[in-house]
């Protein structure tokens, strides 16, 4: 094993350095870097990281908030300003992998994780990128797509969501095989703002049911205008796995993900535990 | 390989060590340091057998930066007992809550951090606290009764 481990005050300087070099990856919280590093991936030769403030902060502007891409799953579930996001935050690992998990690496999980990352896509984050010496801001969906081309290249700064339209008006369900800590089977998280009893704007993210969280825009469509009740989900339940060809791993089977999903987004439709 | 210097507080002690480049904080205690308490499972964050408490906090050694304990106060299974064990050990003894007791030590560092800021937790929270520690005999029962147990003998008020 040979590592170089390169420290830098500003996130810029260590977006540069990342670019500059085919073998560095940067290191947020550890648990997928780390993780590579022990399992012997020796595509890795430098570690590159950042002590830049900006990544620890939960700051509230208006009704949106912005989590800098270094704050943990716990700081997350424990922050006034973020507790809608609670759910999905501490349903990431056992106590201390939630205490390194970050917000910023969690957008990089891949199949069967990603649980937050699924509830960003529902809440229609945008992440703050920084590729060499420049910035942008870009819809998380956006990023996703982008993912397979670019990810190694990236830095996340932060992440910007605005707050659900009302405190029911984000749910999120998980469905795992170990309690109270396992990865998903699926994860569901939707944010169903209601105008006059009916859903208007819906957005629904799944974990599990492809190699990365993804939104659900046939379950979108058929919520729109629908009461939250029997009859008005039921196009929505029709359309649960439409286009969807979830994977097969040690957690499910293909075949058991797209049996359970209509079972467990009816729960959440319908507000049952 | 490039190695760089650090120092930490471990189990109320100084420690100044030299630590490897990318090497992770679970093989420099148990290297560098000689602290053979907590132990390698899974290296992947998976199995919690190699919990430490930094600055009071549970995490995973084996996936946290050696170089970045600079400055930490870390507690490991090795400082829980003084001149007596320490009530969460006594309980686990008295609980038959290990067998081949290779997650005890994770076990346990997820144990104290609970009763550490909840010293009367639910078995809810119990549960909750050591979900990141796989056990492969005891079925968890035990080990839960056992935090428990140390809870109710004051381990949390020890401890705090």
């Amino acid at each position: 094993m040979s590592l170089q481990v390169r420290t830098f005050p500003q996130l810029g300087e260590a977006a540069q350095a990342l670019a500059a070099d085919r073998g560095a990856r940067y290191l947020g919280g550890g648990t997928f870097v780390m993780r590579a590093i022990n399992e012997g991936d020796v595509s890795i030769t430098t570690i590159v990281r950042s002590t830049d403030p900006a990544l620890q902060q939960i700051r509230s502007d208006g009704d949106r908030i912005h989590i800098g891409a270094g704050v943990t799953m716990s700081q997350v579930a424990a922050s006034r300003d973020s507790d809608f996001l609670a759910a999905p935050a501490q349903s990431v690992g056992g106590p201390a992998v939630r205490n390194m998990a970050t917000v910023g690496g969690n957008l990089f999980a891949r199949s069967p994780y990603g649980d937050f990352t699924a509830a960003l896509l529902a809440l229609d984050a945008t992440v703050h990128v920084v590729e060499g010496a420049g910035r942008r801001e870009t819809p998380l969906e956006e990023f996703l797509r982008q993912g397979a081309q670019s990810e190694p290249r990236r830095v996340v700064a932060g992440v910007s969501v605005r707050r659900p339209h009302s405190r029911d008006a984000f749910r999120f369900r998980k469905l795992t095989r170990v309690k109270p800590a396992g990865a998903s089977v699926i994860a569901i998280a939707a944010h169903l703002p209601n105008a006059g009893g009916r859903v208007q704007g819906a957005r629904v993210a799944y974990v599990s049911m492809g190699p990365r969280p993804t939104r659900v825009q046939a379950v979108e469509r058929a919520l729109e205008g629908a009461t939250l009740d029997e009859s008005g989900i039921a196009g929505a339940l029709a359309a649960a796995t439409e286009g969807l060809d979830p994977p097969t791993d040690a957690i499910a089977s293909y075949w058991y993900r797209r049996e359970v999903a209509p079972a467990v987004l009816k729960r959440l439709l319908l507000g049952i535990q | 390989m490039a190695r760089k210097p650090i120092q930490f507080r471990l189990n109320g002690k100084d420690e100044a060590v030299f630590v490897e480049e990318g090497q992770n904080l679970l093989d420099a205690l148990r290297r560098q340091v000689g602290d053979t308490s907590p132990k390698y499972g899974c290296g992947q964050g998976t199995c919690g057998a190699c919990t430490v408490l930094v600055d009071g906090e549970p995490r995973l050694s084996c996936l946290m930066l050696a170089e970045s304990a600079e400055g930490a106060s870390i507690e490991t299974t090795a400082g829980l007992a003084g001149a007596e064990l320490h009530p969460l050990q006594r309980a686990f003894l008295d609980g038959f809550a290990a067998q081949c007791g290779y997650c005890t030590s994770g076990m346990l560092m997820s144990a104290k951090a609970l009763l550490d800021r909840n010293p009367s937790p639910t078995r809810e929270q119990v549960v909750d606290a050591i979900s990141g520690n796989i056990c492969r005999c005891t079925g968890y029962e035990p080990i839960i009764d056992a935090i428990l147990d140390a809870a109710a003998r004051g381990a949390g008020r020890r401890s705090a």
